[in-house]
């Protein structure tokens, strides 16, 4: 019969944003959820300041990470001067050596006669940068003619005179991308165990699943140690390398194959897959194009996660002595020198390498935090 | 609920199969064997080892004999309870081991009830007053944890004590009772060095649960049958630990199984830097040296402890949860 | 009849801050329920029932507060007299003793969802007896047995093994029962009943609204039925209040309701109930536009963009209070100032 009237003014449609909100693509929901995390998006930045650090360490670096010399071991960190007579002209002063006569301990005293300025982006010792460009600047340096190296000690020095910042930046280098590829090895292993358990279900599951129980049983360091041990002690320093990073991640697979396996189960039985296999779509795009882009985001989430664990591993391994070994350069080798009480009582500063650790760890937490909130369809 | 302990049960003896031969092949890995590095440690110090004493050196100690037989042979033995021959400190495995197992467990032990008993209340406030200033200090903190690697956490701390304190806050006994058969006073003197590393070691599983504690309590505290409980009359913190606490425990309690192999790990590194007399030291030393039988049973023991422990929660976390005991798994 | 009304809500608001705006659940509720009445509250979803429950009950989620308004409930005189004085809950602190002790023992409050609103891990009985001991001076056997006579009342076979049962080992219809019997443990006088039929499937709805009936008449309790569904309160209700954006628009008898609806929003529901006796491929009548955004609440009387009967300048400006146009019959609208 009659259709009721039309009788005022419909509520106003959807304003600009909301329409954005509602054709924005999955990637672009989660990049604005991910910007409202103001954490993340700071460890964010902290952790690509960390990856930079490691594609310019040697710019970054003043001295020759190797450069030793017994007379310099065990300095503490300079003081930067800013203001030389009121103007702005950075320096350190010279170190001059003396031996206390009580002690027969050498002593550092700050010898405010010698003023040696400091210059940025200033010629040092040379490197390639990539790899590639050969180039000699750094970002500190001293006076052309003079080597930065046996001048400035930022962080001071170690046992055998080596200055503690260059070889921070090095070690960067390492410690960052040794992460990397065990990440990433895991993932491969984890994606494709964790699938195929997920997936196809049934014995192959039961088997994977009992595996990897068996496995997360285990305490892990004990195995890292033997194993790490067990390493030939003429293995060349990548050999060495590449092996904790095959050992590390053999045993970290575990915990990305359970949630991608998880995430399977879980959307197995989802309508919408069912109606892709009903569509018509074989087996392998109902996978990579329907269900992967669900958990996509909960497996970048879960990645982040796992990197610290890998840094830390290595750190620890390299700090009991069965990683890495010098001439190798990483926090944990770093760390070494610093295992006893005593040593670290006179000079503390060979304790700082840990900073970095623990920054790159935190920035790492809460930026995969932000990425699984961000990624979670269900979150607020 | 016994087929599925049961089931458990066997997973369990595969897992420590699993251990011992991966146990026995950190041993074989290494190239050369105990006698190759003590020919090597004589020769720096000056002195000879003849072919021939190597070689009994060699049969003495079962080392020449191949692989398949060696790994029988020490199943046996160990099915003897015969945990072989420490080469380095020239003494049964099990006597140089000593005490040091027990310690361990205790190490660990008492982290894992500290992270139970900061956890649970923490986490359950976090949750109940979301977005507090308590809440977002027990975040921080909880972070802060989880981000410093607990061997770190050490350094820092011996570090602070000694320069601070002018303390020793290492190891698990007074210098005086160090070596004491078993009294009341070397107890009371172990739980009193007890609380900085099981601090230390339980930190980072504590920050861990909190999250996890939060994170469940938060899920469950939407849910329906809260609000039920509330509309009955009953006070807010009985409606809150009756229910949504009692649930939100369940995957809590399936995280005991693997929080425990962590904790032994982290306690092998922590005991290093504390120079505690636990099983880490002697572990490190013994791979060093490739000292085979001690560096073997250490790890094959580690991995049966960690194993029962796990064993244990499972048993617990069934007992706890109705609803696992009427499904199958 | 009784004279005094047993729960008299005036001018109740209910808001909940969020960090986009206010949300304005309940924006000037004015109901009234006498004793032993059955009255049904309809509106369409979000417009402010279930939030008027929990705000009688005090169990409002938190950012959600009650701003202004109050709640006059009557209880009975203690010390055993016949008397009674009325409270108003709006004041009482939610958690303090005395709101505790009139929650569950004297106005109670059953789900629609009787699966979720149990608690999976603790057996039925459990949470009945709880409820029992919370309320009653008497002890654990006496509460057990007290639990069993509730559920054979309410229906459910074999109490006694029951009792020990787990809501999910229990069909819909059983777990509804149940939820009933836990409500009305100890002896409520106002049962606030959220949707409880919307889960259940139409021969099980039938039979608990059966239930209720049988129940109320003796116990002599009253039955606030929220509810969306207008067969449900033709069937049930006494009394019917419509709600619309968080207002009561309308309250009158059941009979007022259906037969002379005064508020053009109830005068639309009505109108577009699909009839039986229409002829086949007839249009319905669907109410024109759309329920508002929370955050976007028209000014004004809430319903005036969808209303056939607008009085531009007027409604949108002011909003109507409610005005008396019958026996226990009200209105909300500018039709009838």
């Amino acid at each position: 019969m009659a259709v009721a009237a039309d009788a005022g003014p419909l509520p106003s449609a959807p304003t600009a944003d909301k329409q954005r909100i509602f054709v924005a693509s999955q990637w672009q929901l989660m990049w604005w959820r991910f910007r409202k995390h103001r954490v993340a998006v700071a460890s964010a930045i902290v952790v690509g300041g960390f990856y930079l650090a490691v594609l310019g360490a040697d710019f970054l670096a003043y001295s020759d990470p190797n450069a030793s010399e017994a007379q310099r071991g065990l300095m503490p960190p300079q003081a930067i001067h800013w203001f030389d007579d009121g103007r702005f002209r950075p320096h350190v002063y010279g170190l001059k050596g003396a031996r206390d006569p009580k002690t027969f301990k050498r002593v550092y005293q700050a010898d405010p006669g010698q003023k040696i300025p400091i210059r940025f982006f200033a010629q040092g010792f040379e490197y390639r940068f990539l790899g590639l460009i050969p180039m000699s600047r750094h970002l500190i340096g001293v006076d052309p003619g003079r080597d930065a190296s046996g001048t400035i000690f930022l962080l001071g020095t170690d046992v055998q005179g080596r200055d503690l910042w260059s070889r921070l930046m090095f070690g960067t280098r390492i410690s960052l991308t040794i992460g990397l590829l065990g990440v990433t090895m895991s993932l491969v292993l984890g994606v494709v165990l964790g699938g195929f358990s997920g997936f196809y279900g049934g014995v192959a599951d039961t088997v994977i699943q009992r595996i990897i129980e068996i496995l997360r049983s285990i305490p892990t360091i004990p195995l890292w140690m033997g194993l790490a041990a067990a390493l030939p002690r003429d293995w060349t320093i990548l050999q060495v390398y590449f092996a904790i990073t095959v050992i590390i991640s053999l045993l970290g697979w575990t915990e990305l194959a359970r949630v991608i396996r998880g995430r399977f189960l879980a959307l197995r039985e989802e309508d919408f897959v069912v109606s892709a296999r009903l569509v018509g779509c074989t087996q392998m795009r109902t996978i990579f194009v329907h269900m992967v882009p669900s958990f996509m985001s909960h497996i970048i989430a879960a990645t982040t996660l796992a990197l610290p664990a890998m840094i830390i591993s290595e750190t620890a391994l390299s700090f009991l002595g069965l990683g890495l070994r010098p001439p190798a350069i990483s926090w944990g080798v770093l760390l070494q020198q610093a295992q006893n009480v005593q040593t670290v009582a006179i000079s503390p500063w060979l304790m700082l390498p840990a900073v970095p650790v623990i920054v790159v760890v935190m920035a790492f937490n809460f930026l995969g935090d932000g990425l699984r909130d961000a990624a979670d369809p269900y979150g607020r | 609920m016994l087929a599925d302990i049961g089931r458990r049960a066997l997973l369990a003896v595969f897992t420590v199969w699993a251990i011992y031969m991966l146990a026995f092949a950190i041993i074989q890995l290494p190239p050369g064997d105990y006698v190759s590095s003590y020919i090597a440690q004589m020769a720096s110090m000056g002195s000879v080892v003849t072919d021939e004493e190597a070689q009994n050196l060699r049969i003495q100690y079962g080392l020449g004999q191949p692989i398949y037989v060696q790994y029988w042979k020490w199943m046996k033995q160990i099915a003897e309870g015969n945990f072989g021959f420490s080469m380095e400190w020239r003494r049964p495995v099990t006597e140089v081991i000593g005490e040091r197992l027990w310690l361990t467990v205790v190490v660990a032990v008492s982290a894992l009830l500290l992270t139970w008993v900061l956890a649970l209340p923490i986490g359950i406030y976090s949750a109940v007053r979301q977005y507090s200033i308590g809440d977002y200090a027990a975040t921080f903190v909880g972070f802060l944890g989880l981000a410093v690697p607990n061997f770190l956490l050490a350094l820092v701390l011996l570090y602070l004590g000694f320069t601070l304190f002018n303390a020793h806050i290492g190891g698990l006994f007074s210098p005086e009772l160090q070596d004491a058969p078993w009294s009341l006073a070397r107890v009371w003197d172990l739980l009193k060095h007890l609380p900085i590393p099981a601090l230390i070691l339980g930190l980072a599983g504590t920050a861990q649960q909190i999250r996890i504690m939060r994170a469940n309590l938060l899920d469950e505290l939407r849910k329906p049958y809260v609000v039920t409980a509330r509309s009955k009359g009953l006070t807010e913190a009985r409606v809150i630990l009756k229910y949504p606490v009692r649930l939100a425990l369940n995957p809590f309690a399936s995280t005991i199984g693997y929080t425990l192999p962590y904790i032994v790990s982290g306690s092998i590194i922590v005991s290093l830097v504390l120079g505690l007399p636990t099983v880490g030291p002697l572990l490190l030393k013994a791979l060093i040296s490739q000292d085979m039988f001690l560096a073997g049973t250490i790890v094959l023991l580690l991995g049966i402890m960690t194993v029962i422990g796990t064993l244990i929660s499972d048993i617990v976390l069934v007992w706890i949860d109705p609803r696992i005991r009427l499904e199958d798994t | 009849m009784d004279a005094e009304p047993l729960l008299s809500v005036r001018n109740l608001h209910t808001y909940f801050a969020q960090d986009e705006g206010i949300v304005k659940a309940v924006d000037g509720v004015s109901l009234e329920m006498n004793a032993g009445a059955t009255l049904g509250v309809v509106g369409e979803s979000g417009c402010g029932k279930s939030v008027t429950a929990r705000s009688i009950l005090r169990i409002v989620d938190r950012p959600g507060r009650i701003v202004e308004g109050e709640i006059w409930f009557r209880r009975p005189t203690a010390n055993g007299g016949t008397g009674s004085h009325a409270v108003d809950l709006a004041k009482l602190e939610p958690n303090s003793e005395q709101m505790r002790s009139i929650r569950g023992a004297e106005i109670a409050l059953i789900f629609q969802e009787p699966m979720s609103s149990f608690s999976p891990v603790h057996s039925v009985g459990n949470q009945i007896i709880e409820a029992i001991l919370l309320h009653e001076a008497i002890d654990r056997r006496g509460a057990r047995a007290k639990a069993i006579e509730m559920l054979r009342r309410v229906g459910v076979s074999s109490p006694d093994q029951r009792i020990d049962q787990l809501a999910n080992q229990l069909s819909g219809g059983l777990r509804q029962r149940a939820m009933i019997a836990m409500a009305l443990s100890c002896g409520p006088t106002l049962l606030i009943a959220d949707e409880p039929t919307t889960a259940l499937d139409v021969t099980t709805q039938t039979q608990i609204l059966e239930l209720m009936r049988q129940l109320q008449q003796e116990d002599g309790m009253a039955i606030m039925l929220i509810t969306h569904d207008l067969g449900v309160v033709a069937e049930m209700a006494t009394d019917v209040a419509v709600m619309y954006l968080g207002r009561v628009v309308e309250q009158a008898p059941v009979d007022a309701i259906f037969h002379a609806p005064k508020h053009p929003y109830t005068r639309a529901l009505l109108r577009s109930i699909p009839r039986m006796r229409a002829r086949s491929r007839e249009r319905l009548t669907p109410i024109a536009g759309a329920v508002p955004h929370p955050y976007d609440r028209p000014a004004g009387c809430p319903f005036h963009p969808r209303c056939p009967d607008f009085i531009a300048g007027t409604c949108d400006r002011q909003t109507p209070g409610p005005r008396t146009v019958g026996e226990r019959h009200t209105v909300s609208c500018f039709l009838y100032e």
